[in-house]
C-alpha cells in the first residue's frame, strides 16, 4: 500500500490522476474539448462571480443549506450511535444531484455551449439536468437505459414535462453504463456546441474533481451544522455509492480529520457472493472505462460485466476514481448492503421517521442499521439522505406485493 | 523497417494509395471470421485492421457495436484474436500485409501492457489503434510497444488543432489515422474538400503516411480519399456486409464471405484507380 500523503484533499495531479486512478482515456476527438473544459473550470474557480452566482442558486433555487436532522426515533430503535441525517432529499428536484448540475450548467453557459446532454440511471441526475436547463433555457437531451426508463417511469415523465428529450438506450444491459456510452457517442459528434453534464464523480478529468467540488457543499454544511448542534465534528459518516458523488461530497471535507470514520456503502444486489451485485470496490478490480481508470466489475479479459441492483442509481459497474484511490489508501471503508437490506431499511425509515427515502440512500441506511448498534451512544453518526423515494414507491410496492 | 512502413513505401513506389480494411475479430463466428481475414489481401486490402470486441465500445456506431456483440457471443477472446493472426501468418505465408489490432485500452491493460505487446508481436501483429488511449495516457503503453516492435497509430480528429498535433505525433508511428468526421464510426462522411484541407495540414507536421477513415462506404468515396491521403480506411460498411450475409438465425449464408470480398474488391478498384504523383 502506498504511504499516506500529508493531505488526502490535494488530488488529482495536473494530469487528472489520483494515484494510478483517474486520467483521461477518451477518443482524440474529445480530448481538446476536455482540455478546454479543464481550463474553463480553472478560470471559473478563480472567478468570484461564478461562485456567487452558484451560491445564490443553491440557496434560493435549490433550497440549501439542507437540514442536519437528528433522527431520534431511529436512534432509540437501534440503540447505539446518535444518528443524524443530512437531508439532501429536501433539495429542489429531490436529491443531491442539483448541487452539481447547477454548477455544470453555469459552466455550459460560461463556455457558450448551446446544448446540454446527460446520462441518468435512477433519473435523479436527468431530472436535475432537465430542471437547470429549463431554468437557463438550454435544450437538453438525457440518455437513459431502457430498463431504467421502465423502472423509474415517474422521473421520465418529470424530465419530459421539464422540456427535456429522454432517449431510451437499448444497447448492452440498457442501464446506466450504456446510457453513459450513448452520451459519449452523442458528445463526440456534437462536441462543438454541446456540454456533457456528467452526474457523478467519474468520467475523464476534470469531471471527477469538478463534480466533487460542486458536491462538497454537502460536507461543508455538515461540518458547520454539527459544530452548531453538538459543538464538535461527527465521528462517523455513512453514504451510499454508485458512482460516488453524494459520498464524495459528504466525505471530502472530512478526509483530513483523522478522527472521522468514513464508510461508503455499495449496492450488494442479491449478495456480493452471488456475483449479482454492483459493488465495484468489493468485487471488482482496476480497469479503464468511460474515460478513467478505476475499480470495475469485469471478467478475466477486461470485458465489463453487468451490475445488478434494485436501485437504478447504483446499478453501475464502476465507481469514481478518487474512491478507488481512497480505498487503496485505506482512508475510507467500503462495505455493501443487499437489495433486501435496502428494502427493509426503506420500510423502517417510512414508519419510524415519516421519511420515504430513495432506494439509493436506503442502502446506506441498510448499513447504518447494522453499524449503529455496535457504536457507543455518544458516537455522532451522519448519514447522507441523498434522495427522496417518490420515484421508487411503485417499484417498491410491486416488490413488496402491495396492491396499487 | 516495420511491415507498416514497408507497405507504405511499396504503395508510394507503386504510385497509389492503400486500402485499409477493418473487420471485427470473431464476427460472425471464429471460423468465418478467419476465412474473411485470410482472404482480405487477395480481395484488395493493403493493410488489415482487426477489431478486438469490447462490451462498451464508446466510439463505435451501431454496425460495429453489433459486430462486437456477435463476436463476443461467439466466444472471441484476446488469445483467440492472437491465434487468428498467428494462423494467418502461418497458413497464408503472407509476411507482408500489416495487421493492426483496433480496440479499447482495457483489454490491453488487463493483460498488462508489456505482456500484451509481447504476445501481439509474437502472433504477428504490427500495430495498435487504441481508441481511448490519447497521447495524455499513451506513456503507459508506448515503451512496451517500441520494445516489441509494434507501431502505435494514434487518432487525430478535426478537433486536433495545430497546437495539439505535435503531442499526438510524438506517440504516432506507422501511420497517422485521421478521423475525418466528428462522431462515431459508420455515420456521416466528410467532404473531399474538408479531407484535403486536414490532410495537407497534418502533412505540414509529419512525414508519416496518413490514413483517413470514418464514413467511407462507396468506391467513389474511397477514391476521393485516395486522391488526398495515403490510405482510405473502411470499417462499418464492411462489417455491414458481414451482417447482410447472415440468415434470420444469425448463421452465415454461403454467400457471406464472397459478398464481403466482392465489396472490398470494388473499394480496392476505387482506390487503385487513383494515380498518385
Amino acid at each position: 500500500m502506498p504511504s499516506a500523503p500529508n493531505s488526502f484533499r490535494t488530488g488529482p495531479d495536473e494530469r487528472g490522476h489520483f494515484g494510478i486512478f483517474g486520467g483521461r482515456y477518451v477518443a482524440e476527438t474529445l480530448m481538446p474539448l476536455i482540455l478546454e473544459l479543464e481550463k474553463a473550470y480553472n478560470d471559473a474557480k478563480a472567478d468570484p462571480s461564478f461562485q456567487n452566482e452558484l451560491d445564490y442558486l443553491l440557496e434560493h433555487y435549490a433550497g440549501r443549506p439542507s437540514p442536519l436532522y437528528f433522527a431520534k426515533r431511529l436512534t432509540e430503535k437501534l440503540g447505539g450511535a446518535k444518528i443524524y441525517f443530512k437531508r439532501d432529499e429536501l433539495n429542489h428536484t429531490g436529491s443531491h444531484k442539483i448541487n452539481n448540475v447547477l454548477g455544470q450548467v453555469l459552466m455550459a453557459k460560461r463556455m457558450g455551449k448551446t446544448r446540454v446532454i446527460a446520462e441518468t440511471g435512477a433519473g435523479q441526475h436527468g431530472v436535475a439536468t432537465a430542471t437547470a436547463c429549463a431554468l437557463f433555457d438550454i435544450p437538453c437531451v438525457v440518455f437513459m437505459g431502457a430498463v431504467d426508463v421502465e423502472r423509474q417511469a415517474p422521473n421520465v415523465v418529470r424530465m419530459n414535462m421539464l422540456g427535456a428529450e429522454v432517449r431510451a438506450v437499448t444497447a448492452g444491459s440498457a442501464t446506466l453504463k450504456d446510457a453513459m456510452n450513448e452520451a459519449l457517442r452523442d458528445w463526440v459528434a456534437t462536441c462543438e456546441n454541446t456540454f456533457y453534464c456528467i452526474g457523478t464523480v467519474a468520467g475523464p478529468h476534470p469531471y471527477p474533481a469538478m463534480v466533487r467540488d460542486f458536491q462538497c457543499v454537502i460536507g461543508n454544511e455538515t461540518r458547520v451544522q454539527m459544530m452548531k448542534a453538538e459543538g464538535r465534528l461527527p465521528d462517523t459518516l455513512v453514504a451510499c455509492i454508485g458512482g460516488g458523488s453524494n459520498a464524495m461530497g459528504l466525505f471530502h471535507p472530512f478526509l483530513d480529520d483523522k478522527g472521522v470514520r468514513l464508510v461508503g456503502v455499495e449496492a450488494g444486489g442479491k449478495g456480493v457472493e452471488t456475483g449479482e451485485h454492483a459493488a465495484s470496490l468489493t468485487g471488482g478490480r482496476p480497469g479503464v472505462l468511460h474515460g478513467n481508470r478505476t475499480y470495475l466489475l469485469q471478467d478475466e479479459e477486461g470485458q465489463i460485466t453487468e451490475a445488478h441492483s434494485i436501485s437504478a442509481g447504483l446499478d453501475y459497474p464502476g465507481i469514481g476514481p478518487e474512491h478507488s484511490w481512497l480505498k487503496e489508501m485505506g482512508r475510507i471503508e467500503y462495505v455493501s448492503a443487499t437489495d433486501a437490506e435496502a428494502l427493509a431499511a426503506f420500510q423502517m425509515l417510512c414508519k419510524l421517521e415519516g421519511i420515504i427515502p430513495a432506494l439509493e440512500p436506503a442502502h446506506a441506511l441498510g448499513h447504518v442499521i447494522k453499524l449503529a448498534p455496535t457504536l457507543p451512544k455518544d458516537n455522532l453518526l451522519v448519514m447522507n439522505l441523498c434522495g427522496r423515494g417518490d420515484k421508487d414507491v411503485f417499484a417498491v410496492a410491486e416488490r413488496l406485493g402491495m396492491k396499487i | 523497417m516495420s511491415r507498416i512502413a514497408k507497405r507504405f513505401a511499396r504503395l508510394k513506389a507503386d504510385k497509389r494509395a492503400g486500402l485499409v480494411t477493418y473487420v471485427t475479430a470473431g464476427d460472425p463466428n471464429l471460423d468465418v471470421s478467419y476465412q474473411i481475414l485470410k482472404g482480405l489481401p487477395a480481395a484488395g486490402a493493403d493493410l488489415i485492421e482487426l477489431g478486438m470486441p469490447f462490451t462498451d465500445p464508446m466510439a463505435d456506431g451501431p454496425s460495429i457495436q453489433l459486430a462486437g456483440q456477435r463476436a463476443l457471443k461467439a466466444g472471441i477472446t484476446v488469445d483467440a484474436t492472437f491465434d487468428m493472426v498467428r494462423r494467418f501468418r502461418k497458413e497464408t505465408g503472407d509476411n507482408d500485409t500489416p495487421i493492426l489490432l483496433m480496440g479499447y485500452y482495457n483489454l490491453v491493460y488487463q493483460r498488462g501492457p508489456e505482456r500484451f505487446c509481447k504476445d501481439a508481436a509474437a502472433a504477428g501483429v504490427d500495430g495498435f489503434i487504441l481508441v481511448d488511449l490519447p497521447p495524455e495516457e499513451a506513456d503507459e503503453l508506448k515503451p512496451y510497444a517500441v520494445a516489441a516492435g509494434i507501431d502505435t497509430v494514434l487518432l487525430t480528429a478535426p478537433t486536433t488543432d495545430d497546437e495539439r498535433l505535435p503531442a499526438v505525433l510524438k506517440y504516432s508511428s506507422g501511420f497517422v489515422y485521421f478521423v475525418s468526421v466528428l462522431g462515431i464510426t459508420g455515420t456521416s462522411s466528410a467532404t473531399e474538400e474538408a479531407v484535403r484541407t486536414h490532410v495537407e495540414r497534418i502533412k505540414r507536421h509529419t512525414e508519416l503516411p496518413i490514413g483517413v477513415g470514418f464514413g467511407i462506404r462507396t468506391p467513389d468515396q474511397a477514391a476521393a480519399i485516395a486522391r488526398h491521403a495515403d490510405a482510405a480506411v473502411v470499417g462499418s460498411a464492411i462489417v455491414e456486409r458481414v451482417k447482410a450475409g447472415l440468415d434470420d438465425h444469425g448463421k452465415a449464408k454461403p454467400d457471406l464471405v464472397p459478398g464481403v470480398f466482392a465489396y472490398i474488391k470494388a473499394l480496392a478498384d476505387g482506390v487503385r484507380g487513383v494515380r498518385k504523383a
